[in-house]
C-alpha cells in the first residue's frame, strides 16, 4: 500500500507550532504583550505568508523558500553563558565598539542577559528586558511594528521571543557605537524569527552598527523584526551590513519611529545574500524630523535583494531624503518600492527619492518603482528611478589615460557606489566597507562564507574562526 | 610621427568631417583654429579613439608608423598620445591620485617596465603639482568633483605633466579660463615642447596663442582645413573673423 501524505504548508506548520508551544512563547511576557501575541497570530492567520499577487511583493516570489521544511526552536540550542567572544572576534582594525551578540537569533553574553552600562545605557535580551523593564516594554514593544505590513510581521510579533534590548536614557551621547551581530550557524535547515527594540531618549545620540552574517551553506529563514524608537531631539546613526550565503532567505524588517527634531540616518549595505528583503518604515511623527534612508547593494549569480522603503510624513517641516545605489551583477536581480506619504498636515514637507541601477549582464533584472502619495500642497517632492550601463564618456576619460578596460569599469562601478559609502560616518567601518567594495567588484568576495567583517584582508590576517565545540 | 590623410567621420550618419588630411612632425606646436560645430571636436576625439559614437568612414591615420585606427582607446594613450578634454568627467569617489597611480603603472607594464614605488610616484606628483600650481589637497579630491571650471582644466594640464606625452591634443582648454589660470595652463603646454615632443592645440581665440606660440595654424571649416599659415594666421583670424574665410571658401 502506498501512502500519500500532503505537504503540510509552512502557514500550517506554523499556526499547529504556535498553539502546541504557548507556554513557551509566552513564558516571559507581561499579559500586555501576551495579548499582542495573540492579535499578532489572529493577523496573521488571515494574511499568511505573502505572495506575488501582493503589489509590493510582485517581484519577489517565495514560493520556492516557502517550500523548504525548515526546523524551528523555542529555545535556545546551546548552553547558557557561551562566551561569545572566545568564538567570535572583529576584525575591522581599530573599530571600537560595543559588541551585542546574536547566535542563530538568541542574545548570547557572557555577562548575563542585561547589563547596565556606566553612562546609563541598558543593553540585553529582550526577554530579560521583558521581565525587568515591563513598563518600558509595554510602551514600546510591537508599537511600531505593524502587523498589518505583512504577514512577515505579525508572524514575528506572535512568536519573537528574544533579540536585542537597547535603552538609551535621555541626555545621553553613546561614545563608542554600538554593534549588534547577529550570526546564523546551524548544521540544519532553519527558521529563525528575532526582534529587537532600541529606545533613544530625549536629546541622546547613538551609533548603532548591524551585522546579519551566516557563517556556513546551511539554508535558512531568518524574519527580523527592529523597532526603533528615536524620542524628541535624539539621534541614530544606523548602518545594516548584509553578507550571507546564497542559501539563505533574510526578511529584514525595520520600523523607525522618530519624535519631533530627531534625526535619523540609516544605510543598508547588501554585499551578498541570496534572497534579501528590507522593509524599511520611517514615521516622522514629529516637527523637524530628519531621515536619511540610504542603501547600496552589489549582487550576481542569482542573487535577489528587494528594498522597500516607506516614509510617513505625518508632521510638518520634515526632510527625508532616499537615496538606494545598486550594481546587479550575472542572472540577479534588484527591486526598489519608494513609498513616500505626505499627510494632509504635513506642510513643507522636502521628501526625495532616488535609485540608481547600474546593469552588468542582459540577465540581470532590475524593477525600481517610486511612488508619491502627497495630501499636503505645499511641499517640496522629487522622485527619480535610472537602469542604465556604465557611462560611455567617462569610460572613454578613464581609458583615454592608459587605464585599459578592466580597470576603467571597476573604477567607475566604484565610484558608483562610492556616494552611498561616504555617507558612512565611522571612519574604520567606512574604510572597511570601501575595502569590502573594491574586493567585491574585483570577483575576490564573490561567494563568501564569511562575516562581512572577517573577510580577509591584505593588510590583516584572517582572525575570524568559529570553535564548534562552543556551539 | 601623425599623419591624417583624407579623414571622414560621421555621427548618426552624418558627416562632420569630410576629408581632412594633417600631417604633425616631432618638436612642432600647431594650432587649429575654427568656428563652432565644424568638427574641432570631433578630430581630437577621434584621435583619441573615441569609436562609440563617431565613425570613421574613410582615410587614414598614421602614428608613429602605425595605423591608430586599429589601437584601442587605452593602447593610444600607452603609445604616448594625449587628450585635454574640452569637458572633464566628474569621477566622485576616486582620488586623482588613485586615478594617476592606475594610469601610470598601466603605461608603464605596457611599455614593459616596473611599477612605479610610492616614493617613486609622490615626487612625480610633487613635480607636476609644482608646474601647474595646484595644492595638495586638490589631489586628494575626487577626480574632477566640485572643481570649478579653472579647476578641471588646471587638472587636465596636471595629469599631461605627469603622462608626459608625445603627442599632446588640447581640446580648447583654454576656454573658461580667466588671464591667470590661463598663464598656467600655457605654462604647463611650454614644459612639455621638446625637440621629441609635438603639441596639438585647439582653441576658439588668438588669446591662448600669445603664450603658447605654434608653428602652425590651421582652419578647419565645415570639416575640411581650408586654410594653413604660420601663426601669423591666427592674427590676420582675429582681425577679420572667420566670415572672410567663408567668402574665400
Amino acid at each position: 500500500m502506498k501512502v500519500t501524505t500532503k505537504k503540510v504548508s509552512l502557514k500550517d506548520k506554523m499556526i499547529r507550532l504556535f498553539t502546541e508551544n504557548q507556554a513557551l512563547v509566552f513564558q516571559h511576557d507581561t499579559p500586555e504583550i501576551s495579548d499582542r501575541r495573540r492579535i499578532a497570530f489572529e493577523e496573521f492567520k488571515l494574511a499568511g505568508f505573502p505572495d506575488t499577487r501582493v503589489e509590493n511583493w510582485r517581484n519577489t516570489d517565495l514560493t520556492k523558500v516557502l517550500e523548504a521544511d525548515y526546523n524551528y526552536y523555542f529555545q535556545p540550542t546551546f548552553s547558557e553563558g557561551t562566551d561569545l567572544k572566545k568564538i567570535f572576534r572583529c576584525d575591522i582594525p581599530h573599530l571600537h565598539t560595543d559588541m551585542i551578540s546574536q547566535l542563530n537569533g538568541w542574545f548570547v553574553s557572557e555577562n548575563g542577559s542585561i547589563k547596565t552600562n556606566p553612562d546609563g545605557v541598558i543593553i540585553g535580551s529582550l526577554s530579560a528586558a521583558s521581565e525587568r523593564f515591563p513598563e518600558l516594554i509595554n510602551r514600546h514593544l510591537g508599537k511600531y511594528a505593524d502587523n498589518k505590513k505583512s504577514g512577515f510581521v505579525a508572524l514575528n510579533n506572535a512568536f519573537a521571543t528574544d533579540g536585542v534590548f537597547i535603552y538609551v536614557p535621555d541626555n545621553v551621547q553613546v561614545k563608542v557605537p554600538l554593534q549588534m551581530v547577529n550570526i546564523i550557524n546551524h548544521d540544519k535547515d532553519i527558521f529563525i524569527q528575532n526582534h529587537n527594540l532600541v529606545i533613544v531618549g530625549k536629546n541622546s545620540e547613538l551609533r548603532l552598527v548591524q551585522c546579519d552574517d551566516s557563517v556556513n551553506q546551511q539554508r535558512s529563514l531568518i524574519n527580523t523584526v527592529t523597532e526603533i524608537f528615536i524620542d524628541e531631539n535624539a539621534s541614530l546613526d544606523h548602518y545594516k551590513l548584509q553578507n550571507k550565503n546564497d542559501a539563505s532567505t533574510l526578511i529584514n524588517n525595520m520600523f523607525f519611529h522618530l519624535e519631533r527634531d530627531a534625526k535619523l540616518s540609516t544605510n543598508a549595505i547588501t554585499l551578498n545574500g541570496g534572497l534579501i528583503r528590507n522593509e524599511n518604515y520611517v514615521r516622522l511623527n514629529g516637527e523637524n524630523c530628519e531621515a536619511n534612508i540610504m542603501g547600496v547593494y552589489l549582487v550576481d549569480k542569482k542573487q535577489h535583494v528587494d528594498n522597500q522603503v516607506f516614509v510617513d510624513h505625518a508632521f510638518p517641516n520634515c526632510y527625508s531624503n532616499e537615496m538606494f545605489k545598486g550594481i546587479v551583477d550575472d542572472s540577479a536581480r534588484a527591486v526598489f518600492n519608494g513609498h513616500i506619504l505626505v499627510r494632509k498636515d504635513a506642510q513643507k514637507t522636502n521628501a526625495f527619492q532616488r535609485n540608481k541601477n547600474i546593469l552588468l549582464t542582459d540577465k540581470a533584472t532590475v524593477n525600481s518603482k517610486p511612488f508619491l502619495e502627497i495630501y499636503a500642497d505645499d511641499v517640496k517632492c522629487s522622485h527619480g528611478a535610472t537602469v542604465g550601463q556604465l557611462d560611455q564618456t567617462a569610460m572613454f576619460y578613464l581609458r583615454s589615460r592608459g587605464i585599459g578596460i578592466e580597470n576603467a569599469r571597476m573604477l567607475l562601478l566604484y565610484a558608483f557606489a562610492a556616494e552611498i559609502i561616504n555617507h558612512i560616518k565611522i571612519e574604520q567601518l567606512k574604510t572597511r566597507i570601501d575595502d569590502m567594495i573594491k574586493k567585491r567588484l574585483r570577483g575576490e568576495l564573490s561567494i563568501c562564507e564569511q562575516c562581512v567583517l572577517h573577510c580577509s584582508t591584505m593588510e590583516k590576517p584572517v582572525e575570524f574562526e568559529i570553535d564548534m565545540d562552543k556551539i | 610621427m601623425l599623419s591624417i590623410k583624407n579623414l571622414h567621420v560621421a555621427i548618426n550618419g552624418k558627416e562632420i568631417i569630410k576629408g581632412l588630411s594633417l600631417e604633425v612632425n616631432q618638436g612642432e606646436v600647431h594650432a587649429i583654429m575654427g568656428p563652432n560645430g565644424t568638427g574641432k571636436s570631433t578630430l581630437a576625439a577621434v584621435i583619441a579613439g573615441r569609436e562609440d559614437i563617431f565613425e570613421v568612414t574613410e582615410g587614414e591615420i598614421i602614428y608613429k608608423h602605425k595605423n591608430l585606427l586599429d589601437l584601442s582607446i587605452e593602447d593610444r594613450a600607452r603609445e604616448g598620445i594625449f587628450l585635454g578634454f574640452q569637458y572633464p568627467v566628474e569621477i566622485p569617489g576616486v582620488s586623482i591620485t588613485n586615478f594617476m597611480r592606475t594610469a601610470i603603472n598601466e603605461i608603464r607594464q605596457y611599455k614593459g617596465l616596473d611599477q612605479l614605488s610610492g616614493a617613486e610616484f609622490l615626487k612625480k606628483m610633487d613635480d607636476a603639482k609644482k608646474l601647474v600650481g595646484i595644492q595638495s589637497k586638490l589631489t586628494n579630491r575626487s577626480v574632477n568633483e566640485g572643481f570649478s571650471g579653472g579647476e578641471k582644466k588646471k587638472n587636465e594640464i596636471f595629469q599631461m605633466a605627469l603622462l608626459q606625452p608625445e603627442l599632446a591634443i588640447l581640446d580648447e582648454t583654454d576656454s573658461g579660463l580667466d588671464i591667470d589660470a590661463l598663464k598656467i595652463v600655457a605654462k604647463g603646454v611650454n614644459s612639455l615642447r621638446s625637440p621629441e615632443n609635438a603639441i596639438v592645440v585647439i582653441t576658439h581665440y588668438q588669446r591662448l596663442l600669445d603664450y603658447i606660440v605654434p608653428d602652425f595654424v590651421h582652419v578647419l571649416y565645415e570639416g575640411k582645413i581650408v586654410k594653413s599659415g604660420g601663426k601669423e594666421l591666427a592674427l590676420e583670424l582675429e582681425a577679420k573673423g572667420y566670415d572672410w574665410l567663408k567668402s574665400e571658401v
